[in-house]
């Protein structure tokens, strides 16, 4: 392994605590139900891109900051961000290779999976999801990810994060 | 593996118990300036606005509060009559009844949360006093609940979320039950009435106090429709809450009279009217018959 110096770690973090105020921003409420899980496509997005900085363990400290942040039970958001960061980290070298839509269909599942771990744990605790468009943020999300994969993808390249 | 199994283990201890309380309140300080930053534009075009309004608006705006201001006095220089005279009546039959509870206005932060439950943010938190299970109020009625403090902030629930129920009662006669809230912000059911229960479209519920958590007598919601099925054991009850769940900015953290939670001494009356009906609460205080309820 070669050393390498790191560097860029406060655009990450910038990045992150966009993605944060993103999650609470107030918002029209029929935009509210289909809020994209802006947390979650930034941290696949760091995943795929720097698999040796971001990784398991910065998704569990987010989907804590997550967790308190929308004041939901502690853990549940650090579970489904720890699968999809694990899945991304293990899919990342494939998925760099995709095009950007069979990226975006990617996303897509992992998102989803995000949400039926959140929808389990919810169900456990005797909150059922009430209606179909509990999933909408999922396919907003799909619709998002080539806009956010291109924004960060050119704040890497600008600011050279490695 | 290892952070998965963590964020389990993690869960079951704050589903279960409220054993992480001390965690997430310490954690809520990490995450304030967040939710300070999203509230910003909200509170600086709202400190805008009065800095820029023109005299005039305002000399109007003071008018119109000045009439309101005098109709509510006299509305309230009848109610303390009343009040003197309930107390007296209650005196008589040898009830404890307290009045002149303290109360404290608490805004709301701006920021959304999970989209599925009813929860809003307040801005006030331990360094106010503000306690789990305080009740909440606005200026129409009941609005929830807190759920969890923070230092400088408080997560209350809304008495629609689906896992809220309070107890209510009947204003016209008395009835007891309980509502529960549906997670729809205009609806609360009352499923354990029964078929017979003498309960009609536009009823009006109060608190019972019987939860110990919320004070008795303030309005909670009108009831809407009342279904009544031969073929069903209960009624199928469902009201409408007074609060403006969706739209009040300011609201009420209510400390009931009696409740030792050292209430703040900063705390603001309800009016001045009021102050010598809190001397008498506190009075009653000592009595230890007043001290139950």
């Amino acid at each position: 392994m070669t050393l390498m110096r790191h560097h860029g770690g406060g655009i990450i973090v910038l990045t992150f605590v966009v993605a944060l105020i993103l999650t609470i921003v107030p918002v029209p409420e029929w935009a509210r139900v289909a809020r994209p899980d802006w947390v979650a496509l930034v941290l696949i997005y760091w995943c795929l891109a720097l698999p040796q900085r971001v990784g398991v363990g910065v998704a569990w400290l987010l989907g804590i900051i997550e967790d308190v942040l929308t004041g939901t039970l502690l853990g549940q958001h650090a579970l489904a961000l720890v699968v999809v960061a694990f899945l991304a980290l293990k899919l990342h070298q494939r998925l760099r290779l995709y095009p950007l839509w069979q990226q975006s269909l990617t996303v897509l599942v992992l998102l989803t999976l995000n949400q039926l771990l959140i929808l389990w744990v919810n169900g456990i605790t005797g909150r059922p999801a009430q209606s179909w468009l509990y999933w909408s943020p999922s396919l907003a999300g799909m619709l998002v990810w080539p806009l956010v994969f291109t924004v960060l993808r050119n704040l890497r390249r600008r600011f050279a994060v490695s | 593996m290892v952070f998965a199994l963590l964020s389990i283990v993690l869960m079951t201890a704050d589903h279960r118990q409220h054993h992480l309380d001390q965690v997430r309140s310490a954690l809520s300080v990490v995450v304030y300036p967040l939710q300070y930053l999203v509230n910003l534009p909200v509170s600086a075009g709202q400190w805008f606005k009065e800095s820029l309004s023109t005299r005039r608006q305002l000399e109007e705006e003071n008018a119109s509060l000045r009439t309101k201001q005098l109709l509510l006095k006299a509305q309230l220089q009848k109610l303390s009559s009343l009040e003197a005279e309930n107390l007296r009546l209650r005196e008589l039959l040898q009830s404890s009844f307290k009045v002149g509870q303290r109360v404290l206005i608490a805004e709301l932060l701006s920021v959304d949360l999970d989209p599925y439950r009813h929860e809003i943010l307040l801005n006030r938190g331990t360094t106010d006093h503000v306690y789990r299970g305080q009740p909440l109020l606005d200026a129409d009625g009941v609005m929830g609940q807190v759920v969890q403090v923070g230092p400088f902030t408080s997560t209350a629930m809304l008495i629609t979320d689906p896992s809220d129920a309070i107890p209510v009662q009947v204003n016209r006669n008395g009835l007891r039950s309980i509502a529960i809230g549906t997670g729809s912000i205009d609806r609360l059911d009352l499923p354990h009435l029964p078929n017979n229960a003498d309960i009609r479209k536009g009823d009006l519920l109060v608190t019972s106090g019987l939860g110990g958590r919320f004070p008795p007598g303030y309005p909670v919601a009108v009831v809407t429709s009342v279904k009544q099925d031969p073929g069903q054991a209960f009624a199928r009850v469902s009201a409408t809450p007074l609060a403006h769940l969706n739209r009040s900015r300011e609201v009420l953290l209510v400390w009931p009279a009696g409740h030792h939670h050292h209430a703040p001494k900063a705390a603001k009356r309800p009016s001045s009217a009021t102050g010598s009906d809190a001397g008498r609460a506190q009075a009653r205080e000592g009595d230890p018959a007043g001290a139950r309820r």
